[in-house]
């Protein structure tokens, strides 16, 4: 580690600030656009050429706007509760890689440089970790609020948050059981190559969602309530709780609520193409094609495979109708941790017999 | 005790400290929550009038004081159709109480009838509930025509029952779609609304606004058909039922849907009966009560239609009925279309309905009809009678009294919301937070009708 290194992570740190706000901009437009399509509206369209620039107005609206500080909010939370939400969103997204490592030789040294923020070894603990701190924002923003539809969204969100938590955490054991590391560059090279069935290739790709098809299900059913959107809307709920947590916050502060949202939506997409989808692998037709090309070749597949999710993440938004709280706790408990659980004990069962053989055998 | 509030805690100057207010609010209850406090001299003065009601709501000691909340919903909130308010008392997420408390939009149009002529009462009862509002301006015309006597033509008989077929039409859509977007169904909203817009574009065409119409007048309808009318209901006909379609493939087998639905809201029939409950709501406990077929008016009778009821009398149930009933709609305006008679859109009562224009050149008479209708309005013989129509809501009745003069002496609408509101605190009966909007969603209340 010398200054060259450094300086390389805080280039990364620096590129993935930047480019998580780039991808809630050209988001939150994407997502207006595509429910507008769905509904028959035309969308925002007077902002840039076709409205892409009315995430940055409104954006900039919020800015100036006064922050109103309602007069019984428990104030160092309730400042405190903002900032809780976009931080972890921001940090969550530094493990996932969306890129191959490139090689490059600097100051007399070659050099291996992961197209990520931090290649850890614990890389999903952290992400877990991390999806969980996100939860406190939406609770101390509820309960700090000193206003009564904020608190049904944070106890509302508390409940939501530790029923999903534990479906998404078991979801995901079975792609560390398969794969064998917590690493999330190691998930995406287990997925490189082409699936094999009892050493014989098939023309498939060795993704994780064509052997673990239930655990991505899973996976995805608890992502969209770990990111609080429609159908699992509730700590929102504008037709209930009206707005839920952030009812009480205004200008910048709300605004750093609606980029924590929206990083969330990212970032989960982007876990679940790395941990189902084989991440940023694809063809990259090396040597045949220019070294440049095929070193940003992966980062071209892995945002096509993030915006397949985005897509429905959206699509799901404009379809669906929002599950009530009871039924929301039924899905969570009596669908998905037992289904998760059977799940898991079967494919440790599986692991089991490949390593060790049948215990009769 | 009471403190009387005086300025130096009544207005609070930021930054600095806040006022204690507890004390010169009721029992230190939080705001707002002072309707649902129970007071003791109201109750004893209640007592004396004999107009106490039974409230068989009983306070559960073993829950914890701290355990309940007070919730005000509205009337500034997202999905209280207008300004219905609330007050909900909240035990965590469940609902043990609700007080709906109304008047926001009282704006006195039931006094006001009494100072406008019969002929201008038209304007004013087609603003009460403004998402039927051709419904109100038939009832009020079937009342005053009823003590007037005269008799309508039957084209002017037929274009009534078109329109508010139509309305009815309209009218179920923005029901449908405001309960699906209560619900979370956002796009249910749009389409719910995109197909509303071809009806509201025919009345527009036709009585030259898209709401608030006073087209259907004492002694017929104002205008007849426009040209080319058949063209536009046809693509209505043709076009609604494929849209309801799409909200069956959405909503129909939709598993969330059914979750949020099934069960939720129920009121029985009795209950229903008891509370004076009308329209779809009754329909879905399985009263087949359709005044159309009860008490026909306008010629309704000659038309071919089923009574949709349901069975549970759930919100499900409700939705199913609207649907329907905008099928049976449908079926209906197909027949006006087919059998539309020919002749006059208004009676020829010179009396009741004003002279062409051309005949007041050349006809004294005419000139003098004219310009007793538009300054004293025509006299209505001294009665009273009241009159009710289904309307998409429920029973839309109208009470009128008249002294012989050109305006009514008193005139009261029976306003379907109003009474199906009063429903509300059953079907919401320990329900969940999320129920109590689709319970109000699937009531489909018009705050313009319960207030007046």
């Amino acid at each position: 580690m010398d200054w060259i290194d450094l300086g390389l992570v805080a280039l990364r740190v620096v590129v993935i600030f930047g480019l998580l706000q780039v991808v809630t901009i050209l988001l939150i437009w994407f997502e207006r656009k595509v429910v507008a399509d769905m509904q028959n509206r035309v969308g925002p369209d007077r902002a840039g050429p076709f409205g892409i620039l009315q995430t940055v107005a409104d954006g900039v609206k919020l800015f100036f706007k006064e922050q109103v500080t309602p007069r019984k909010v428990e104030l160092g939370l309730y400042l405190a509760a903002p900032m809780l939400a976009a931080v972890p969103a921001f940090l969550m997204f530094m493990v996932v890689p969306f890129g191959r490592p490139v090689r490059i030789n600097l100051g007399g040294e070659d050099r291996l440089i992961p197209i990520q923020g931090a290649d850890l070894n614990i890389g999903l603990l952290y992400v877990l970790a991390m999806s969980s701190v996100a939860v406190y924002a939406v609770v101390l923003a509820g309960w700090s609020s000193g206003s009564k539809y904020p608190l049904l969204g944070g106890v509302r969100a508390t409940a939501q948050a530790i029923s999903y938590e534990a479906a998404m955490g078991l979801s995901l054991v079975p792609v560390v059981l398969f794969t064998g590391s917590l690493q999330l560059s190691e998930i995406v090279t287990a997925q490189s190559g082409s699936l094999t069935f009892f050493d014989r290739a098939i023309a498939l790709p060795a993704w994780n969602v064509i052997v673990l098809a239930p655990s991505f299900l899973i996976f995805f059913i608890a992502a969209v309530a770990e990111t609080n959107r429609a159908p699992f809307d509730l700590v929102e709920a504008e037709q209930e709780i009206v707005g839920g947590f952030h009812t009480e916050y205004s200008g910048l502060r709300f605004a750093l609520f609606f980029l924590a949202e929206y990083i969330n939506i990212f970032t989960m997409s982007g876990l679940a193409v790395t941990l189902f989808l084989g991440g940023w692998a694809g063809p990259t037709w090396d040597g045949s094609v220019p070294l440049l090309v095929s070193a940003v070749l992966p980062t071209v597949w892995f945002f096509l495979k993030v915006v397949v999710f985005l897509f429905i993440f959206v699509w799901l938004r404009a379809t669906l109708p929002r599950l009530r709280y009871d039924q929301l706790m039924t899905l969570g408990w009596k669908r998905l941790i037992p289904a998760s659980l059977v799940w898991l004990f079967f494919i440790g069962g599986a692991m089991a017999v490949r390593q060790f053989g049948l215990p009769w055998g | 005790m009471m403190a009387e509030p005086t300025a130096t805690t009544d207005i609070w100057v930021s930054g600095t400290e806040a006022p204690d207010v507890s004390e010169w609010m009721v029992a230190g209850t939080d705001e707002g929550a002072q309707e649902m406090e129970r007071d003791e001299t109201v109750e004893r003065s209640v007592e004396q009038r004999g107009s106490r009601v039974v409230d068989d709501w009983v306070v559960d000691d073993s829950v914890d004081d701290d355990e309940r909340m007070i919730v005000n919903m509205g009337p500034q909130h997202p999905s209280t159709h207008g300004v219905l308010r609330l007050n909900i008392e909240l035990e965590g997420e469940i609902v043990r109480r609700v007080k709906p408390i109304i008047g926001y939009l009282h704006t006195g149009m039931e006094k006001t009838a009494e100072t406008l002529t019969f002929l201008q009462g038209g304007t004013n009862v087609t603003r009460m509930d403004y998402l039927a509002p051709l419904h109100n301006e038939l009832c009020y015309s079937l009342a005053t025509e009823k003590l007037l006597g005269v008799e309508i033509p039957p084209r002017a008989q037929a274009i009534r029952i078109l329109m508010t077929e139509l309305n009815r039409v309209s009218s179920h859509l923005v029901a449908t779609a405001t309960n699906g977007m209560d619900i979370g169904a956002l796009s249910m909203m749009m389409y719910g609304f995109r197909e509303r817009e071809l009806i509201l574009a025919f009345f527009e065409k036709t009585t030259g606004l898209r709401m608030n119409h006073n087209y259907i007048r004492p002694g017929g309808v104002a205008a007849d058909l426009p040209d080319g009318w058949e063209e536009d209901v046809a693509e209505i006909l043709e076009r609604i039922p494929l849209a309801m379609r799409d909200y069956e493939d959405l909503l129909k087998e939709n598993p969330i849907w059914l979750g949020r639905t099934r069960g939720v809201g129920i009121i029985t029939a009795d209950e229903c009966l008891a509370y004076g409950v009308t329209g779809p709501t009754l329909r879905a406990a399985g009263v087949p009560w359709d005044l159309r077929k009860s008490q026909p008016y306008s010629g309704i009778e000659a038309y071919e239609f089923d009574v949709v009821t349901g069975s549970r009398g759930d919100v499900y149930d409700r939705y199913r009925v609207r649907i329907g009933e905008m099928h049976q709609s449908l079926r209906i305006i197909e027949q006006v279309v087919d059998t539309m008679p020919r002749g006059d859109y208004k009676t020829t009562d010179r009396k009741v309905s004003p002279p062409p224009r051309q005949r007041i050149d050349e006809s004294m008479e005419a000139l003098i009809h004219h310009f007793k209708i538009y300054t004293e309005g025509f006299k209505v013989p001294a009665g009273e009678t009241y009159v009710a129509i289904e309307a998409p809501r429920g029973e839309l009745g109208c009470y009128l009294v008249s002294d012989g003069s050109g305006a009514p002496l008193r005139m009261h609408t029976r306003a379907p919301s109003f009474s199906n509101l009063q429903a509300l605190p059953i079907m919401m009966a320990d329900s969940l937070v999320a129920d109590t909007v689709a319970c109000i969603a699937s009531l489909d209340p018009v705050m313009g009708d319960v207030d007046r």
